[in-house]
């Protein structure tokens, strides 16, 4: 075959995949009228349901990685007892269906152990309620956020050479100042990924939030319950018009992240 | 000095046992064998990267086997160096001394002494990506040197260079003998290197050090 042709057929089947999602995305852009948009803006509970987006995500995205950084290094660089039974759960919440996620959310804050129960602890004791509230939209998409932040750090960590971090031991470095100096300044890049990863995963997260934190109008709602509850009551202008304005939100979050990582990396 | 007493070593499935050797203080020692007979890996357990199964290692006239890699006082330049690409030339050099939370009048004093005997003090603003063979070798040395170590272990260091850059090396590992009176193992498996560098020469042989 010539080059031209490989190219051809490279682009030819990579190309179907984009051109199914530009065709999808106009489609959704020329069903609806810029005047769909605007009302939607204009709702009350659509400008909350943005600004808790927003929030939750940001938030599930930070936990993510505050969780993923430590555990992806200690997967990449030991080998422990139980590494693999470990390995094996973090891919449990990516490949469980989301509304057994939700449930098991639901049943673990629920559950009665010896006439204790964790959401009544967390809200009688505590005074921090969980369920049908917004922790628990952000306990649901950070539950499933993590994991791909996990992935991605792992991979970041066995790209990064462990033998600088020996020779750092070397120099009078413990395993900690070795990690903190050497090791975590080469996984920003990896880092940002992970945040994108994480806040992306969490924008789209909807099966575990509406099981365990309820698809309540001004107060658990995020654009994928908006979505859920405009086509529920056959409002299928607005539905799409909020789809829309999540792929807006989606495309400006990666362009700044993707910004701050070349300013970070320059 | 440095002194390994019936050292005995695994990786895997490859061992060694009854590595025993001796290098007086201020001797600059060469350790040959062929690729693959675990000159890296006595290297590692030297500078406490690598787990002793069996013996003792002495440095001077401390017992370091149980040591910690940062306790031992040694100066490391691994084969693929291991520059640290976050850093730029002068942080590799002052790198171990604010580890040590030394003052930085002390710091600033001594990457300019190790610039200036490295011939990098031009180099000293840059970061590690783009620097030549010889001077990323240069920097790793000077990273090692930095904190005054009494011992320096270097493996296969000029393996990597060309024939003028390499001519230059055996020049600057001189002078640093001569400047600094470290002691140092040197592993490669060059008869050239041996014989230009070396006060003494140690082969690794089926298994042992001859």
């Amino acid at each position: 075959m010539p080059d031209w042709g490989f190219f051809l057929l490279l682009g030819l089947i990579g190309g179907s995949y984009v051109l199914l999602v530009v065709i999808m995305l106009a489609a959704d852009f020329f069903y609806t009228e810029p005047s769909d948009f605007l009302e939607s803006l204009q709702r009350p509970e659509i400008q909350y349901a943005v600004k808790l987006t927003l929030v939750s995500c940001t938030i599930a995205a930070i936990l993510s990685l505050w969780v993923a950084t430590p555990l992806g290094y200690l997967l990449s660089r030991f080998r422990f007892p139980g590494r693999w039974l470990v390995d094996t759960l973090i891919d449990i919440p990516v490949v469980l269906p989301p509304l057994v996620l939700g449930l098991s959310l639901l049943i673990l804050f629920h559950i009665e152990i010896g006439g204790w129960q964790l959401e009544r602890w967390l809200r009688d004791d505590l005074g921090f309620p969980v369920t049908y509230r917004v922790p628990a939209v952000i306990l649901a998409q950070f539950s499933v956020a993590a994991a791909f932040a996990i992935r991605t750090m792992r991979v970041t960590f066995d790209q990064i050479n462990p033998r600088a971090e020996d020779v750092a031991r070397t120099l009078g470095c413990s395993r900690s100042q070795a990690f903190m100096r050497i090791a975590l300044p080469q996984s920003s890049r990896g880092m940002m990924a992970a945040f994108t990863i994480a806040w992306a995963r969490s924008l789209g997260e909807f099966g575990p939030i509406l099981v365990f934190a309820g698809a309540t109008r001004m107060r658990t709602e995020v654009l994928s319950t908006t979505v859920f509850l405009e086509l529920s009551i056959g409002n299928l202008e607005a539905a799409v018009a909020i789809s829309l304005i999540m792929v807006a939100m989606a495309m400006l979050v990666l362009v700044v992240l993707r910004m701050l990582g070349t300013e970070m990396r320059s | 000095m440095i002194e390994l007493q019936n050292v005995g070593l695994s990786m895997g499935e490859f061992s060694l046992s009854g590595i025993s050797f001796r290098v007086e203080a201020g001797q600059y020692a060469v350790l040959m064998g062929r690729t693959g007979r675990g000159k890296t890996t006595i290297l590692e357990a030297v500078c406490g990267l690598r787990h002793v199964k069996a013996g003792r290692i002495l440095l001077g006239d401390r017992d370091v086997t149980d040591l910690p890699p940062g306790e031992r006082g040694i100066g490391y330049v691994p084969q693929d160096l291991a520059l640290f690409p976050t850093l730029t030339v002068a942080e590799h050099l002052a790198f171990a001394l604010k580890i040590r939370k030394s003052p930085q009048k002390l710091i600033d004093e001594r990457v300019a002494e190790m610039a200036e005997l490295l011939s990098i003090t031009g180099l000293l603003k840059r970061r590690i990506q783009g620097l030549s063979g010889g001077e990323s070798q240069r920097v790793a040395l000077g990273r090692a040197l930095s904190f005054h170590p009494p011992v320096l272990l270097l493996d296969e260091p000029l393996s990597a260079l060309d024939e003028a850059t390499r001519a230059e090396m055996y020049d600057l590992l001189a002078r640093i003998r001569d400047r600094t009176g470290v002691t140092t193992l040197h592993v490669t498996h060059s008869n050239e290197e041996a014989k230009t560098l070396g006060d003494r020469i140690l082969r690794l042989e089926h298994g042992k050090i001859v």
